[in-house]
């Protein structure tokens, strides 16, 4: 109860002696400052590559499960791994219609290829082989034609549908549709310009041709290995449709009970989750090199809080000759210390935001400084506050009330 | 008169250790003082009257021997209940003044109101009129470097007075003022006597005591003579 009639004098005594030194003040304030614009920006941008990664992946569909000879992320002995068989065509042909939880399935014949249109051409794009279904595994979007159907399919038609930056490089402004490129010297007829898909990690997700994997052919693809994709419709059916491949495959394989799986069954949140770890430990060398800081910045406004105790040892004997509790000689320093570290704190946010935010848009990522951030920032400047004011004020409260009288 | 003292003491000493030697500050004190009473305590450097202004003033405990304060054996409290007895019960006036250098007249005097919870609206109200009492009615935003001597320790006077104390304890109120400041000073205490406070002060100046009712006066720690002042106007 007391506590709030005297709130704005513990206010008035930390800001009295705050714009009595200025300076001193503002310098104190520095390790703190500094401290909360790196837990700022640092955090921002590990939440931004988060996003961004997040955004990224999504783009692999998150209810699709791609079966393939290795995992994504490699956990066991590579060499093992190396030593299982391909996934083949010939598997594609016998498990996709045995897995009944799946909406829709594709293969994936992959392989980097010369494109070549009229004099043009254009090397390292990326060829994928695949069936009608391929838009929904992978949610590739046709924005100007068609893809190609489960007849041309069926037919080893030989169709392509080719991505944006393809487009550009073979085409300019001339119109593609219906115009013939080669594949290593072999003719496509283009019947459709898939969405523009931007990078991935660096990886031009539109430098990109789909052909029907039937009609794509020279490169020996009865030995090598492919992925299929599978995706369930619901979310829900994950699960289901995961242990499907896999009693499947073994069943086609001719696996005994006791042998381990010799494929791998993909998934996005693979990759998420194998991400977050990384994460995971950058956030705890964030955490490190902040609390560091802090530290610093603590160990400083302790030190101005023991001069400024010193300074005002005469205030505090008034203070208690006229009643002053020990405990409410404590609060005027800890209000003392904590308007310094969250002025720095403050500060720090506001510093770190701007630094943030137009480190964002240097990067073109369009996320912004969370709530949560700012609360961490200012959360810990204030803990700061707390725990290095603690000692000066007590030293203070401590302080001969006589003694304290009489000082010069 | 009450049959209860305001201030009773009985068999005071107080020792402080030094380094290695033992000072015997005050060697055995006994007296009464009741309320209303204009008391001196006077005595030369090194008598004790230091110590006793810091005993009664609940700033220091005796080491042994009771002091009752209303009837309160407040001789072995801790620190923070005596800094509430010296809250509610007792008003310095100090010869430097000791006002807060940064904070305003009417500030210093609502301090002693800020640290037992009164709300700032009446702790405003009261330290206005305690400044009005004091003649500073009109400086009561005032910092004190903007303020003679005088006037600075009649803000301290106003502060002592701020909560209705039982006494005001005035420890050499004129050694940083001239003569005519002083006498100032000593009128303001002679009426706040008048008015009802009790007021103890202590001095070592023969013609300041003698505003007082009763001289105690001290030497080496004990009791030299207990004397009524003779006056026209007596009260004890």
């Amino acid at each position: 109860m007391f506590f709030w009639t005297q709130l704005s004098e513990y206010m008035r005594f930390a800001l009295e002696a705050l714009s009595a030194n200025k300076v001193r003040t503002f310098l104190t304030t520095l390790g703190i400052l500094i401290g909360v614009t790196a837990i700022i920006v640092i955090f921002t941008a590990i939440q931004s590559i988060n996003a961004y990664v997040e955004e990224e992946f999504s783009g692999f569909g998150s209810t699709t499960l791609y079966l393939s000879k290795f995992p994504w992320v490699i956990t066991e002995n590579y060499w093992e791994l190396r030593n299982r068989p391909e996934v083949t065509l010939k598997e594609y042909k016998l498990i996709k219609d045995r897995v009944t939880s799946a909406d829709w399935i594709s293969p994936q014949l992959e392989a980097m290829r010369v494109v070549k249109y009229k004099n043009k051409s254009l090397e390292g794009v990326y060829v994928v082989g695949c069936n009608e279904q391929y838009p929904f595994t992978n949610n590739a979007i046709v924005e100007f034609g068609r893809f190609f159907t489960e007849m041309e399919v069926h037919r080893a038609r030989p169709v392509c549908v080719i991505g944006q930056k393809v487009q550009k490089e073979l085409f300019g402004k001339e119109d593609p549709l219906g115009k013939r490129i080669k594949i290593n010297g072999l003719p496509y007829r283009v019947i459709g310009i898939l969405e523009e898909k931007g990078d991935f990690f660096g990886f031009n997700l539109d430098n990109q041709v789909l052909v029907p994997y039937t009609a794509f052919r020279g490169a020996g693809f009865k030995n090598r290995g492919i992925t299929i994709a599978f995706r369930a419709k619901d979310a829900s059916k994950i699960e289901e449709l995961e242990a499907e491949i896999r009693g499947e495959m073994r069943r086609i394989r001719k696996l005994p009970p006791a042998a381990p799986d010799n494929f791998a069954i993909n998934q996005q949140t693979m990759l998420t989750d194998f991400y977050k770890q990384i994460t995971g430990t950058s956030y705890l060398v964030v955490f490190i090199i902040a609390a560091i800081s802090l530290v610093v910045g603590g160990i400083g406004i302790m030190n101005i809080m023991l001069v400024s105790v010193t300074e005002r040892t005469r205030e505090i004997g008034i203070r208690k000759a006229v009643g002053a509790t020990r405990r409410q000689i404590m609060l005027h320093f800890l209000a003392e210390s904590v308007t310094i570290s969250s002025l720095g704190g403050i500060i720090g946010i506001i510093l770190g935001v701007i630094i943030a935010s137009s480190l964002l848009q240097v990067i073109k990522l369009d996320t912004s400084v969370s709530i949560f951030t700012i609360l961490v920032g200012y959360g810990f400047s204030t803990f700061v506050g707390v725990i290095s004011g603690m000692y000066p004020a007590y030293k203070a409260a401590r302080l001969n009330t006589i003694d304290a009288l009489r000082y010069e | 008169m009450q049959d209860q003292a305001l201030i009773k003491v009985e068999k005071l000493h107080k020792i402080y250790q030094l380094g290695k030697t033992q000072v015997h500050a005050l060697r055995g004190i006994d007296f009464e003082i009741q309320p209303k009473e204009y008391v001196a305590i006077m005595g030369p450097s090194g008598s004790g009257k230091s110590t006793l202004m810091n005993i009664i003033g609940c700033l220091d405990v005796p080491t042994t021997g009771k002091y009752y304060l209303n009837g309160k054996d407040v001789s072995q409290l801790s620190e923070d209940e005596l800094a509430q007895i010296r809250n509610q019960n007792i008003g310095f006036v100090f010869q430097t003044f000791n006002l807060l250098p940064r904070a305003s007249a009417l500030h210093n005097v609502e301090l002693p109101l800020i640290y037992n919870g009164t709300p700032s609206r009446e702790r405003r109200e009261r330290a206005r009129i305690a400044l009005e009492k004091v003649g500073l009615g009109d400086r009561i935003h005032h910092k004190p470097n903007e303020l003679s001597g005088g006037q600075r320790q009649r803000v301290a006077i106003a502060r002592a007075l701020v909560n209705n104390p039982n006494i005001i304890l005035a420890d050499e109120p004129t050694g940083n003022l001239d003569t005519v400041t002083g006498e100032e000073i000593m009128q303001i205490f002679d009426e706040l006597n008048r008015q009802g406070n009790t007021i103890i002060l202590v001095t070592h100046e023969f013609f300041i005591a003698q505003h007082a009712h009763r001289i105690i006066y001290l030497r080496d720690g004990k009791i030299e003579k207990d004397e009524i002042v003779q006056k026209e106007t007596e009260e004890v």
